[in-house]
């Protein structure tokens, strides 16, 4: 889960990561009140999950109520690279005389969380490695030990950070860590991470991402929304209880089990069409859950044909047949299905289909031929 | 031969008493395999169909002679469960459950290493299956039989799709191998596809992975330097957009690292064919091993 800045921030402020003051706002009104209890001049900036906010014309700043009206105005309702802009986070402007770079990051590959730091910030990541490779240093820290204070220290010296900074920067990337092993995040990335005339260090932006598989242990950031990034079907499968993330093709797609959808994902673009979602149905789909499925599927009026791809282990192909037959007594689909049923009770699967005689159903037996076939109705 | 289960595995199942641990722990003994215990606190002097059931791992191990685990659990208690059977001195832990915190994972990785003696396979994985000795999990045996193809993969019905197609073309597994699909996945394909390259049995290796990290790029360089046994790979998810979680909590793009393309391309650069789709995976298998039936 992908946190906005402002989010981020609530949990930078909870763990003692100094953040400038501000204020959340969803209209122009509320935002010159923010503006009006901060004090001139606030920075206005756009709630999206994007890099690029400031280039956009998303971040400006308001020397006056005027201003803070007017830039408000201008932002909410912005389209940013797609995506449009609900929120605002209004804060105290900062009084920039350096930007660094600092993060933890969830590091797969040696399983370790990784520290990162470096003085070169305020642009991306890459842009920073291609500038110069060496300006990035990173440290491993053992899960087991946690962040201790020579950690700090290391990376702080070896990015060259000013002595009298060695120990504030040094607090700033402990309390980094402490946010993301508290907070269960993958990723608390600071760019810029702020050096003030008056040589405080504070996190000028947030980006944090959290585990999903963590949220049962922290309910309120569960509770965080992201308006502008949700989709309508991702939304309702979501209550649904199915794993389902929106593409931009017009084919839609059901399978069981995430590797075998991903791989029908592949297989249909290998045949030439472009689909429209992935849907995993999970181990031991029953009809209920197909049912409710096929409903998600369908809410995508982009959607010109469906291909339901099955191998039956725990899941049973007889089930999957119920669901799809009981699907089609609640809904009229009004565009073609094509069917492939392997596996566990497969046979009796394509039966309850063929006696069924579903309308505009078509059963295949391998996944490619049902690739082939749902790529030809799609059209 | 076989890999890490076979006739000797003594197994002890972690959650034996809740409706899914029941289901397959019998599944699992129906097929062969010796389900000694289980362990649920607070049930134990009970028996699942005749399968005693203790309130501790090392109750269990003491009484039962268990050496492999099965975790069951759901994921708030999955991580603990991992390590008190570690701490019962079991060798081999298969974790079964999906959706544990990623942070847990890592802990549980960390301090395992610790202990030259443990291995966790999974967790979020579908077990292990040695067709003919003993099924460990919820891999559905009847499609699979006794053969030379080893089969280690990141995703649970891709791997029955793959083996499916094998065993159509005549071909039986020594082993069939489930990592997960997690970010933190106890066993890496490189520890897999060592126990492979040991077995005499097995005379092909199939892998098959999927987007994110970057344990297929590290498997490519392992098979270079140090595998003799052909390799024959598939990877999932060309078609992922970056940022999405595709299911499974690992298999993420995340910017441009982690992509299906750059893993196949690492692989074909040192060597390992790299099937298409799953029927490709089964046709280059013929090719290497030979056409069977």
């Amino acid at each position: 889960m992908d946190l906005l800045e402002y989010q981020g921030k609530q949990l930078f402020s909870k763990h003692g990561v100094p953040v400038p003051d501000g204020r959340h706002a969803t209209s122009v009104d509320e935002a010159v009140e923010a503006a009006q209890e901060l004090g001139y001049p606030v920075v206005i900036k756009a709630q999206v999950q994007i890099g690029g906010r400031g280039k956009a014309g998303g971040i400006k700043l308001a020397k006056d109520k005027a201003e803070a009206r007017e830039h408000a105005e201008a932002i909410l309702g912005m389209d940013i690279r797609g995506l449009t802009v609900h929120e605002l986070w209004v804060e105290q402007a900062s009084d920039i005389a350096e930007e660094y770079y600092a993060a933890v990051v969830f590091d797969r590959g040696a399983k370790k969380p990784m520290a990162m730091l470096s003085r070169m910030g305020g642009m991306d990541v890459e842009a920073i490695a291609e500038e110069d490779p060496t300006a990035m240093v990173k440290l491993h820290v053992d899960p087991l030990l946690g962040f201790q204070d020579f950690h700090g220290r290391r990376l702080a010296f070896d990015a060259g950070i000013a002595p009298d900074l060695i120990r504030p920067v040094g607090a700033m990337l402990a309390r980094l860590y402490e946010t993301f092993v508290a907070e269960d995040a993958m990723l608390v990335e600071v760019n810029p991470l702020l050096v003030t005339g008056s040589r405080d260090v504070v996190a000028l932006d947030a980006k944090v991402t959290l585990d999903d598989n963590a949220l049962y242990r922290h309910p309120d950031s569960a509770e965080f929304r992201n308006v502008s990034a949700e989709n309508p079907q991702e939304r309702m499968a979501k209550e649904r209880g199915l794993t389902y993330v929106s593409l931009d093709g017009n084919i839609g797609i059901l399978g069981n089990g995430a590797g075998l959808v991903m791989s029908t994902l592949d297989v249909v673009a290998q045949a030439g069409g472009r689909p429209a979602n992935f849907l995993d149905a999970g181990g031991g789909s029953k009809a209920e859950a197909i049912t409710s499925a096929v409903e998600v599927i369908l809410s995508n009026p982009e959607v010109r044909a469906v291909l339901f791809n099955i191998f039956g282990g725990i899941t049973r192909c007889d089930e999957v047949a119920r669901g799809l037959i009981e699907a089609f007594a609640q809904i009229e689909p009004g565009v073609p299905f094509v069917v492939r049923l392997d596996g566990t009770n497969d046979v009796e699967g394509r039966r309850l289909l063929a006696e069924a005689n579903l309308p505009n159903v078509h059963t295949e037996s391998t996944m490619l031929d049902a690739a082939n076939r749902v790529v030809e109705l799609a059209g | 031969m076989a890999v890490l289960v076979d006739r000797d595995t003594r197994l002890c199942v972690s959650g034996i008493t809740g409706r899914e641990g029941t289901f397959h722990s019998l599944n699992n003994r129906n097929y062969g395999t010796q389900v000694v215990s289980g362990v649920t606190p607070g049930k134990g002097g009970q028996d699942v169909e005749g399968i005693p059931v203790f309130d501790t791992f090392h109750r269990a191990v003491e009484e039962t002679g268990a050496n492999t685990a099965m975790i069951f659990v759901p994921p708030r208690f999955a991580a603990d469960s991992i390590l008190e059977a570690e701490d019962a001195g079991i060798e081999l832990i298969v974790a079964i459950t999906e959706g544990i915190p990623a942070h847990d994972e890592l802990r549980v990785y960390n301090h395992l290493a610790r202990n030259p003696s443990v291995r966790l396979v999974g967790p979020n994985c579908p077990g292990i299956l040695s067709p003919g000795k003993a099924n460990v999990g919820i891999i559905p045996a009847s499609f699979f039989k006794e053969g030379n193809v080893g089969v280690v993969s990141r995703s649970g019905t891709l791997t029955y799709q793959i083996g499916n197609e094998l065993a159509q073309s005549g071909f039986g597994n020594s082993s069939i191998v489930g990592i997960g699909g997690d970010p933190v996945p106890g066993s890496s394909f490189i520890d897999i596809i060592e126990l492979f390259e040991a077995d005499p049995e097995t005379e092909l290796i199939v892998l098959s992975g999927e987007i994110g990290g970057d344990a297929e790029e590290r498997a490519a360089d392992h098979i270079a330097e140090h595998v003799s046994k052909p390799v024959v790979a598939y990877i999932a998810g060309f078609t992922a957009p970056p940022g999405k979680t595709m299911g499974h909590a690992g298999a993420i793009v995340s910017g441009s690292a982690g992509t299906a393309q750059a893993k196949a391309e690492a692989l074909e650069a040192k060597g390992v064919r790299v099937g298409r789709n799953p029927t490709q995976v089964a046709e280059i298998a013929i090719e290497v091993l030979g056409a069977r039936v």
